[in-house]
């Protein structure tokens, strides 16, 4: 039995519904006494469980002063190599915990191991996101102290891990220069969703037809007030910037 | 496919409706699905029957209602109705408009017995 939420496997509790307003334009019968029907309204948002979950999380980072991160690409964006050139650049100065999810393999969290830093790694099956429910018992068995910096490394997805919120602060989405540089218009609700974009693998753009000022403005049409980085995880001078921004949040 | 997770979320919360109200078969589920969520109704649709299958709910109807994406312009302040999230104002031509409605998913009714 978890001790956080009092699940035996992955059933979550139940949580308090949304205020709404009736919505004319369906065509289905009300009808409401019917060869025994009924119509119950339940007014529910579907993600209402992990919304009250990641709401858990985000209360228990706060209090303890967690920074938690949900970095966030397609798969090969180098969302790993960025954490590992991270906590390398780091390891001194703060502690350091890492969630890792794929679908399949400890591939990732060994890489971040080999680091010194403690990771755990999640691996989702057949599902292509983390959850909230997922990160609550995470953290617990990490034990991450206070005052941590928690890096979460969600399925390389574009889609999915854009409408599960896990309490982080910020979504972190790494988009890297062999990649299309329209991809925050075809993939909008990621865009969307994060406060930070860092543009990776800078080094290799004289080799792509990137063009990083279209990418920018693509991203800002969709969120105008997402903040941009560009950087290569693999070159150390280039990595300034992204380490000042974690030190000034 | 998150479509399917979300699913099995829907079918959770009829489980722990049906303790609440007292009910033991869901004929139809009504959910309300924003035109800017992150879900394709096709995919919903394909999915329900799956993850319905041997539950309460096999064999119910779905019923998708629309949600029509809403926004405010943030530089002439008018409303303006959004397809996707990266429509420009269709007054001044400005992007960045701010969504006031279209995200959401919503399990709004059920029939039961």
């Amino acid at each position: 039995m978890c001790g956080i939420c009092g699940c035996g496997s992955s059933k979550l509790s139940p949580l308090k519904p949304h205020h709404h307003h009736h919505d004319d334009k369906h065509s289905h019968s009300h009808a409401q006494e019917t060869h025994g029907e009924r119509l119950v309204r339940v007014e529910q948002d579907i993600l209402a469980k992990n919304d009250g979950y990641a709401e858990q999380n985000r209360q228990y980072f706060q209090q303890h002063g967690i920074f938690a991160l949900n970095f966030v690409s397609s798969p090969g964006a180098g969302k790993t190599t960025l954490l590992v050139a991270t906590i390398n650049a780091l390891k001194n100065t703060r502690p350091i915990f890492v969630i890792e999810g794929d679908q399949q393999t400890d591939l990732d969290a060994d890489r971040i191991r080999a680091t010194g830093v403690a990771a755990l790694q999640i691996n989702t099956g057949k599902a292509c996101h983390l959850d909230a429910h997922d990160i609550g018992h995470a953290v617990q068995s990490l034990k991450v102290p206070d005052n941590s910096l928690l890096a979460i490394e969600n399925v390389g997805n574009l889609v999915c891990p854009s409408s599960f919120d896990l309490g982080e602060a910020h979504k972190v989405v790494v988009l890297s220069v062999t990649e299309g540089d329209d991809k925050p218009l075809k993939y909008p609700d990621m865009f969307h969703a994060a406060d930070l974009m860092i543009i990776n693998k800078i080094d290799l753009l004289p080799y792509t037809n990137f063009d990083v000022d279209r990418c920018i403005e693509f991203a800002k049409r969709i969120n105008p007030a997402i903040e941009v980085l560009q950087l290569s995880a693999t070159q150390e001078h280039t990595m300034g910037a992204w380490l000042e921004w974690l030190n000034q949040h | 496919m998150h479509e399917i997770s979300l699913l099995e979320s829907v079918l959770e919360t009829l489980e722990t409706q049906a303790k609440q109200q007292g009910f033991q078969q869901v004929k139809q589920v009504v959910l309300e699905i924003g035109a800017l969520s992150c879900v394709e109704a096709d995919a919903l649709r394909f999915g329900f029957e799956v993850v319905m299958k041997n539950s309460l709910a096999e064999h119910a109807e779905l019923v998708i209602i629309k949600i029509a994406g809403q926004g405010i312009c943030p530089k002439c302040q008018q409303q303006v109705l959004l397809e996707t999230l990266h429509d420009p104002c269709h007054h001044c031509g400005s992007f960045g408009v701010t969504v006031l409605q279209g995200q959401s998913m919503r399990i709004k009714e059920l029939i039961v017995i």
